[in-house]
């Protein structure tokens, strides 16, 4: 239940923003995180935002992930 | 550098295989959140370990550990025609005394799937003539979303909307489990979501107290790996620390804005869970100034005293004293199609997770001596 997933801000109007999440355009809360803007990256559960996130790391994150999915794909390494 | 990655995941095994062959006994640690239980055995995880390393899933799954007596509190609203139940997917087929919400709602009652909490009083706004009743269920990630909900229905002054709060924390639960003596840990993986909420410094208690290493991590099999290669270092070394290896997410002290959110709307209350029973202080319920949004004073419930279904064990599950295989139900009676206890019926319960990825080839061998797989 405690799943969240990063997303990044779009656009940000009030206490909501629209955030792009794999892929999908949807609209969250930003009561938790009211210092976010556009271009951020931020964590995102049941329908709030409930983290900023550290681009650097993230970035880190990603690159494993694509790299263990291509590696899945792939078969071998 | 598609390479170099690979190998990094490879060498956080090696180093927990290292620890483990140098720790020269069986070490227990445990995760306590849903989304590490299933993640770890989605990727094979526990097939990996060194044959005297477990990971056993602690109190962490917040459906497993709802007790029945809650369960039954939401039923029976749901099967009265002026309520309308809104509750997260994962509630719908948890069964209590008289079935399910989702049985319910196949007999007429209305019960709706909600991703937000917000949904639940747009819907109570848009319904005036129905009780709109919120599920407020789940650890320190869910909670402040359901405080918001609540503050935004007393700032649109609905008078049809409230809250069945079985929220609950996890630090009360942890200290419960080690103090009851009744599970043996060497160290905690601790939920990196909750800790973005309250933060790593939170568990710093645990280290000093219990003298046990705690590692926050992330929910990815190489950020699993690499906390239990943490945590067996660790017990190795004899140097228990508190690390927090979810930077990304996790700062010292959380999200302090979430936290005073939660403060405002709640105070902290004794608590039921399955398996742990009562603990004090390890619940949520609404202050007085938000009597009127709880759900339990507006309707006049109280959560009864409801056994759990005969012969489910999903409360030694849930606290690292059974596997799931023990429990004569796993697998015949209750089965992820048919489930009898919550650890089956949620995506992130132990039985469910076992049941589908769990191996006979990748189960945990009784170990004797230091026998570490290559």
């Amino acid at each position: 239940m405690c799943l969240a997933v990063p997303a990044q801000v779009k656009d940000c109007e009030g206490t909501e923003a629209v955030v792009d999440l794999h892929g999908n355009r949807v609209r969250v809360s930003t009561l938790l995180v009211p210092d976010v803007r556009e271009g951020d990256w931020v964590l995102i559960h049941a329908g709030f935002a409930i983290q900023q996130l550290d681009a650097q790391t993230l970035e880190e994150t990603f690159a494993v992930m694509e790299d263990l999915r291509k590696h899945a794909e792939g078969g071998t390494p | 550098m598609s390479q170099r990655r690979i190998i990094d995941s490879q060498e956080y095994l090696r180093r927990l295989r290292d620890a483990a062959e140098a720790i020269g006994r069986r070490v227990s640690f445990m995760e306590v959140c849903g989304t590490h239980t299933v993640n770890a055995f989605r990727c094979g995880l526990h097939s990996l370990m060194p044959s005297n390393v477990r990971l056993l899933s602690g109190p962490g799954c917040p459906v497993c550990v709802t007790s029945q007596g809650d369960i039954d509190m939401m039923i029976e609203l749901a099967r009265r025609g002026d309520v309308t139940i809104c509750t997260y997917g994962d509630m719908l087929r948890v069964t209590g005394s008289g079935g399910n919400l989702e049985e319910a709602r196949g007999q007429g009652a209305e019960v709706r799937v909600v991703y937000s909490s917000l949904e639940a009083v747009r819907l109570a706004a848009a319904e005036p003539d129905r009780k709109v009743v919120f599920t407020g269920v789940g650890f320190e990630t869910t909670t402040p979303p359901t405080a918001a909900a609540v503050l935004e229905a007393e700032a649109r002054n609905l008078k049809n909307f409230s809250v069945l709060v079985s929220h609950k924390r996890i630090m009360p639960a942890m200290r419960a489990l080690l103090d009851s003596g009744q599970v043996r840990v060497d160290g905690f993986l601790c939920p990196g979501h909750v800790s973005a909420i309250i933060g790593y410094a939170a568990f710093a208690p645990v280290v000093r107290r219990y003298d046990l290493p705690c590692v926050i991590a992330g929910f990815e099999d190489l950020q699993i790996a690499a906390g239990l290669a943490r945590l067996a270092e660790m017990v190795r070394d004899r140097r228990p620390t508190l690390e927090n290896l979810y930077p990304q997410a996790v700062t010292r002290w959380g999200n302090r804005r979430a936290q005073n959110l939660i403060r405002r709307v709640f105070r902290s209350a004794d608590a039921t869970w399955r398996g742990l029973g009562a603990i004090p202080g390890s619940g949520l319920s609404l202050r007085g100034r938000f009597a009127r949004f709880d759900a339990q004073q507006v309707f006049g419930l109280s959560a009864p005293n409801s056994p759990e279904p005969p012969g489910c064990r999903c409360g030694e599950v849930i606290t690292g004293r059974v596997e799931p295989s023990e429990c004569k139900l796993f697998g015949t009676a209750c089965t992820p199609v048919r489930p009898m206890g919550p650890c089956m019926v949620s995506s992130e319960g132990t039985c469910q997770a076992w049941f589908k990825y769990h191996r006979p080839q990748g189960s945990l061998p009784a170990v004797t001596g230091v026998e570490v797989r290559a």
